[in-house]
């Protein structure tokens, strides 16, 4: 591969003038070439490039003018580009690379961080190096009862009692790890409803005409048996916001857990979490295994344990995402105690926004464990006419509820709350 | 310029990038080198062409120029949630299948394979528009437009990465319905869901952006040319700084041509703050984002173009 680029091929198609065959035998084979590698060079940079894709580039570059440094450009970009948002990278790349191939290589450590994947070394998981402890000896079983309960996985009936409505704000670390064991394995029940989609079945009301003609050719009789279709469901997508300043202390942690829970259940699951500003954790929390998503989730997330700005983070919200994310009727799950340091006129406006776009916005709040909660606060006042649903998360049975509530019948028994709140 | 391969054959499709931006235009579609690229290569290599963006940045107008300018036989799927194959590719007429079925036993037809031969023929079929694509009038490949996909779901995208792979359709009672000719496929979204890589990996991409003021300028003369050239200067100016601004939804191209429209309704040759905040419901689309611009601002932004030009 020489250094020259694709640029030398340039001149001699250019030099030779033949307009038949815009670059000779020899220049195409050089382009292809460089174009491989420049498609390795994406990929390193974290853009999604493989050898079809490769392929396609080449195959594009030999329909264009090669001489034309622009249309160049845009037909590797209609090929390499598949989201607005690896524009940009792929800008630099290419004018980086086309410039200078090999000083591109160290240009690529600079490039390196911005990638989704950074090739860090995943850290010996806490539960594999668990499985390669020996088994403790009697004196030390005594001396570390944390141990005990890693081995003494099923519960007694009066322990698990207690451990669903201890709040986890007074759960003990050996507690906190049972919880976290019993989060993952929640089922949400899932909510149908009901799509354009139809499938035979007998218990189907309407007839299925396809089928019913079918069996009648079958027959070739008098009479036609009539053969019937229902409606298929579907499950609306999920959207959790999940508030991480400090005043929500270890709730955000545990609700961690159950966003985990909750992605690796089902299918079209969005997760944000906000403090003083918003991320998305969505991709984080798609590894299956909790402990790497958590780990992702606190290289990503910078605001953890701060103040919040819901009114702001909220705005964010709805100005980038809910457009993308609500699109198809989304259930919104917004976590947060609602003590708000921002105006108050600005929150009410975001919330009517958001309840708006939304099939179902649910408020999940930990202050709610009180009985004596009342909507003081200024921004529990503003945000609660706009909660379609207002439930406590502060212990495992609430979780388990929340779970349970979410299903078949919810929007019936979400309407009886409605009323209780109001 | 043909070349061995799946290249396109036909006629009418341009041979280079600028004419392309020549086809284009003269459409009346006025677009630069990048987007023209993305086009020429789908003809060329009959790929189909993925269109992002916000809406009213033109990406269906597209499909509806090429259509026109090549001569060819526009088709259109709007897509929405649950959209299957009943509404998408075909149907069987079943009421009139059935009448049929009547007739030909009451005629004393016994032979079931005939009978089957019979009600399960074309006539009984009804197209939708994926089938209708694959078929090729003697003026060539029909433009298929399938519009805004990311309001489809996953089970159709998958089918639709099927058909676009090899652009045919079986029909189990009747057999394999190839395209001679792939049609032309322009694929639009907006993007309130990420559509699967799999099938964007199929197209070519490119993501369609608002035009600079210059661009816009050009578009506005050749879309609305009996606008005065002050206030055609004029809007695009106040448009470009309305896109600058922190707005739920900013206006598009297509708000540009219908606000310039609205103003000569009004006989306006002129913007003044008054007609400007009272048209203002022509561009934006949001009350709050209406709200945002005070009587004031609109006053400021005015003078701000005014002395830009």
């Amino acid at each position: 591969m020489s250094g020259e680029g694709i640029f030398a091929g340039r001149e001699a198609g250019s030099a030779s003038g033949g307009k038949e065959r815009l670059l000779a035998e020899d220049d195409r084979g050089h382009l292809a070439a460089n174009v491989a590698h420049f498609g390795r060079l994406l990929r390193r940079a974290g853009m999604p490039v493989g050898p079809g894709a490769v392929l396609d580039a080449v195959r594009a570059v030999e329909a264009i003018d090669v001489r034309r440094k622009e249309e160049f450009y845009w037909a590797l970009h209609s090929v390499f580009v598949r989201k607005r948002d690896e524009h940009e990278l792929f800008d630099e790349a290419f004018k980086g690379f086309w410039k200078d191939p090999f000083a591109m290589n160290q240009a690529l450590a600079i490039l390196l961080p911005r990638s989704k994947a950074p090739k860090r070394k995943p850290q010996a998981r806490r539960r594999v190096l668990e499985a390669f402890k020996r088994p403790p000896t009697s004196e030390e079983e005594n001396a570390k009862p944390r141990d005990e309960l890693q081995v003494d996985m099923a519960l007694t009936a009066s322990k698990t009692e207690k451990l669903q409505t201890k709040d986890f704000e007074q759960m003990t670390a050996e507690e906190l790890e049972r919880a976290k064991q019993a989060i993952a394995k929640m089922k949400l029940a899932q909510l149908a409803i009901p799509t354009r989609r139809f499938r035979a079945s007998d218990r189907g009301r309407r007839i299925d005409p396809r089928r019913t003609l079918r069996e009648a050719m079958r027959h070739g009789g008098d009479d036609i048996p009539l053969a019937f279709r229902e409606r298929t469901t579907r499950p609306p997508p999920l959207v959790v916001l999940c508030d991480i300043s400090g005043s929500m202390g270890r709730y955000s942690r545990m609700l961690l857990h159950f966003m985990h829970a909750l992605t690796n259940d089902r299918d079209r699951v969005h997760s944000f979490l906000f403090g003083t500003r918003f991320t998305n954790i969505t991709r984080n929390l798609q590894h299956r295994d909790i402990d790497e998503a958590l780990e992702s989730c606190g290289h990503d997330v910078t605001d953890w344990a701060g103040g919040t700005r819901i009114a702001t983070a909220l705005k964010v919200f709805n100005q980038r995402w809910s457009r993308r994310v609500l699109g198809q009727g989304a259930v919104v799950l917004l976590i947060t105690d609602g003590l708000d340091r921002d105006d108050v006129s600005e929150l009410e406006k975001e919330m009517e926004r958001l309840q708006k776009s939304c099939r179902r916005l649910v408020w999940l709040n930990p202050l709610l464990r009180y009985d004596e909660f009342e909507p003081l606060a200024g921004g529990v006042k503003a945000m609660l006419p706009y909660a379609d649903e207002f439930r406590a998360v502060h212990d495992l049975r609430s979780l388990a509820q929340l779970a349970e509530a979410l299903g078949p019948g919810w929007e019936r028994k979400a309407r009886r709350l409605g009323r209780r709140t109001e | 310029m043909t070349e061995a391969g799946v290249e396109a054959k036909a006629q009418g499709v341009p041979g280079s990038v600028d004419a392309t931006v020549e086809l284009l235009r003269s459409g009346g579609y006025v677009c630069d080198t990048s987007l023209a690229t993305s086009v020429y290569l789908a003809l060329k290599l009959c790929r189909p062409l993925f269109l992002e963006g916000d809406a009213g940045v033109g990406k269906t107008e597209i499909a509806k120029v090429l259509a026109a300018t090549l001569g060819r036989k526009l088709i259109r799927l709007q897509c929405y949630e649950g959209l299957d194959v009943g509404s998408a590719v075909y149907e069987w007429s079943y009421a009139r299948q059935m009448l049929a079925l009547r007739l030909l036993e009451a005629a004393g037809t016994r032979d079931k394979d005939a009978l089957e031969a019979d009600v399960f023929s074309e006539k009984y079929l009804v197209k939708r528009p994926l089938l209708e694509a694959l078929e090729t009038p003697p003026e060539g490949a029909p433009v298929l437009l399938i519009d805004e996909l990311d309001r489809t779901d996953e089970p159709f995208e998958a089918f639709l990465l099927e058909l676009l792979s090899d652009f045919q359709v079986s029909v189990p009672e009747l057999g394999v319905y190839r395209a001679k000719e792939p049609p032309i496929v322009i694929i639009t979204s907006n993007r309130t869901r990420e559509v699967h890589d799999a099938l964007k990996r199929r197209c070519f991409y490119h993501w369609v952006d608002y035009p600079n003021a210059e661009r816009e300028l050009e578009i506005l003369e050749v879309k609305v040319p009996a606008a005065a050239a002050g206030l055609s200067q004029q809007v695009v100016d106040l448009v470009q700084q309305l896109r600058a601004r922190d707005l739920f939804k900013v206006p598009g191209i297509a708000e540009t041509i219908d606000w310039t429209e609205a103003l000569m309704a009004l006989d306006r040759i002129e913007l003044d703050p008054q007609s400007f905040t009272s048209t203002l419901g022509v561009v934006l689309k949001y009350q709050d984002d209406i709200k945002a611009i005070s009587e004031a601002e609109a006053k400021a932004m005015i003078e701000a173009s005014r002395k830009a030009s």
